[in-house]
């Protein structure tokens, strides 16, 4: 007998929800920045300046930071992440999968963080391993900036000449 | 700072980048090495020596000494397969693998380890592998030793491999010293990023300029896509030229002859190659018993600065849990350190927002232990398998199986045993589930009930062998000892896919040592002179 863990394991399901979403896609790159507009400030609570005038030139600067890393990543992997940010994008799977149920800039960062708990301790490797991937990306590149290094005590690195 | 490749090219060596190419062309050699790292390199200096006329081809870029900056940001997306996040099929473990001229040489942490007596008796016992004896080996990595520089570390450690030695000898576990392939080393901790300061002795500073100062020629940005062959030998090899891009490919075909070709690519892309060529397999070997060292990783939290990013990365090591247990039983582990840089560091560390800031904020602070585990000798561990995907790029596909985890739990007591001892403040397994602690006895006691699964423990790797493993006879490996393909006469290979289990070392030294001794047989039976005497 097949479980619903088993389901959801072999892909099955995982592929049908992604194709959904995937065919659904009106706004292709702009989804995808919307939701990373929203996630960077929970991800990086605690490292993005809470009062800072520039906190939303900051939030840009790592949107485009990732959009960049994302086009130097092999052609199968950024089909991956394509897939990904349609899944979270598409409202319907975006409430059914990660049990966000406003549009991401209106999705507060309870709303947020309860989401990311949620994908980082699932029972399924797909929802875990999509938890996986939006951390990797919003702190590569927010750690890959020297403006960020000051923070954490990094020098940078050293001069040769 | 010297660039001593670009001079090279300002002074006529043969390089091609094939993105810049606008027509389709055919190239014509002796031999065509396909992969530029440990096992073309040295197949390329090897195989010019005996005057052949060689081909090396490389996917990768070429970045030399000047392009180095010692930036992760930089560094990751030119250097590495998928920006240094290749992953395993089911995303659960992450593999550091190099992608440029001199592949993972160029961007390893020079760690320089013979294959381990014991892996080699397993090999001559359990593989059928006679021939390959400790004392066979012993000239053949001597030589490279001695080509590549191959020194123990001879200043202090670190405070990051200091920390390994000094809590590691209060519990009474031996440590040793790393030897390393690097020469005038400036001792800054870049090694990652590619070396700014030619120190280290890698492929692209070696082997690479010694065929082609005799007049190799070296063609970087291009994919081999697939052999032609022509009864049981390779025809031809199709490549597909890349965009400047390194990614996609141009449109422009490259067709490349040759007497013979070696297969260099690296455990991964030389038996995707295979597979895609559909080349002969009759025991259906290819691509399986893929081993990678799965590493798990200990963070550790000190009162006093410890900036693992400074200074050589690798200088201390342990094989005290290696030699602990049978070859063949409880899975052993080699203790190591990781040099830390911001990106590595916050992509490694679990968690996010304020929890995962907190611990970044120690960053200068912190101290990580790495415990490899040496996969492919008990006969649970039979490592992974290389499939291809739709569009024919190689995925691995590795399952992480209960006597790997029964390991893990092992390797992290170790690790936060060795820490406290050290003197760290706070110890965390790197899990998801945020675990810490403060005193040994608390960590003995957590890590002994932490739950261990795929995608919650982290998982890492920087060593990938196997695939196209050496065995006796054709039923049991799909080389022979001398990495001669059994089904296809023209065909050798030459890289880290040939081991027929993980090598329990950082594996460098063993391909570089291997493949002298294949490439210098290879080159006496090409060029028709004798074969060379250190036989």
């Amino acid at each position: 007998m097949t479980t619903r863990r088993e389901f959801l394991k072999t892909g099955a399901a995982g592929a049908l929800l992604l194709n959904v979403a995937a065919c659904s896609r009106p706004s292709a790159n702009g989804g995808q920045a919307a939701v990373l507009a929203a996630l960077i400030p929970v991800v990086l609570e605690g490292a993005l300046p809470v009062k800072d005038e520039e906190r939303s030139a900051l939030i840009m600067r790592t949107v485009t930071g990732i959009e960049n890393a994302i086009a130097g990543l092999s052609p199968a992997t950024q089909k991956e992440i394509g897939e990904l940010f349609d899944l979270l994008s598409f409202a319907p799977t975006r409430m059914l999968v990660a049990g966000v149920w406003t549009p991401w800039p209106e999705a507060t960062p309870e709303a947020i963080g309860k989401f990311l708990e949620n994908w980082r301790n699932s029972r399924f490797d797909l929802l875990k391993s999509g938890y996986a991937a939006l951390r990797d990306l919003i702190f590569a590149a927010w750690y890959a900036r020297p403006d960020t290094w000051t923070a954490i005590a990094y020098p940078g690195p050293p001069k040769v000449e | 700072m010297r660039d001593s490749f670009r001079e090279g090219l300002a002074a006529g060596w043969k390089y091609i980048d094939a993105s810049e190419l606008a027509a389709d062309q055919t190239f014509e050699a002796d031999v065509v090495i396909i992969g530029s790292g440990a096992g073309g390199g040295v197949s390329a200096e090897l195989l010019t020596g005996a005057g052949l006329d060689v081909i090396i081809i490389e996917e990768g870029p070429l970045k030399t000494t000047s392009d180095f900056k010692m930036l992760e940001s930089e560094a990751y997306p030119s250097l590495y397969q998928d920006s240094a996040s290749r992953q395993t099929a089911d995303k659960a473990i992450k593999i550091l693998q190099g992608r440029c001229v001199g592949g993972s040489t160029t961007v390893n942490w020079t760690s320089s380890f013979r294959t381990p007596p014991p892996t080699l008796q397993w090999w001559q016992t359990a593989h059928g592998l006679k021939n390959l004896s400790v004392e066979a080996m012993a000239p053949w990595f001597a030589a490279m030793e001695q080509r590549l520089h191959v020194g123990l570390w001879p200043l202090p450690p670190n405070e990051n491999n200091d920390a390994l030695a000094r809590g590691a000898k209060r519990l009474g576990i031996p440590t040793e010293v790393i030897p390393r392939n690097v020469k005038q080393c400036w001792n800054l901790g870049y090694c990652g990023t590619g070396c700014p300061t030619n120190a280290k002795q890698s492929m692209l500073l070696t082997t690479i300029p010694a065929a082609l100062t005799r007049g190799a020629t070296l063609i970087s940005r291009l994919r081999a896509d697939k052999f032609e062959f022509a009864g049981n030998k390779v025809s031809a090899l199709d490549g597909l030229a890349l965009k400047p891009d390194g990614l996609h490919p141009s449109g422009i075909k490259i067709k490349l002859r040759a007497r013979h070709f070696v297969l260099a690519g690296g455990a991964i892309n030389s038996p995707a190659l295979l597979l895609r060529s559909h080349a002969a397999d009759p025991h259906g070997l290819v691509g399986k018993r893929t081993f990678l060292h799965p590493t798990v990783i200990s963070a550790g939290l000190f009162a006093t600065p410890i900036k693992a990013y400074a200074g050589a990365p690798q200088s201390v090591y342990s094989d005290h849990f290696l030699k602990k247990t049978a070859i063949d039983g409880p899975l052993g582990y080699k203790l190591e350190v990781a040099p830390l840089h911001p990106i590595l560091f916050s992509t490694t560390l679990q968690g996010w927002g304020e929890s995962h800031a907190r611990l970044m904020r120690e960053f200068a602070n912190s101290q990580v232990v790495l415990a490899l585990i040496r996969d492919g000798f008990n006969p649970a561990s039979q490592g992974g398998q290389v499939k291809l995907r739709e569009d024919g790029s190689p995925l691995l596909d590795y399952p992480l199986n209960e006597t790997l985890w029964e390991a893990v739990r092992r390797a992290l007591l170790t690790m936060a045993e060795i820490q406290f001892a050290a003197g760290a403040t706070w110890v965390a397994p790197v899990h998801e589930a945020d675990v810490g602690y403060k005193t040994w006895r608390d960590a003995k006691q957590g890590i002994a009930s932490l739950p261990l699964a795929p995608l919650r423990c982290r998982v890492v790797s920087a060593h990938v062998m196997g695939g196209c493993a050496m065995g006796a006879t054709p039923e049991k490996g799909t080389v022979n000892d001398e990495g001669r393909h059994f089904q296809i006469e023209n065909l050798s290979i030459h890289d880290g896919s040939l081991f027929p289990t993980s090598i329990g070392a950082n594996p460098q030294l063993s391909i570089y040592g291997l493949v002298a001794r294949n490439a210098s047989l290879l080159a006496a039976e090409l060029s028709g002179k004798p074969r060379p005497a250190i036989l």
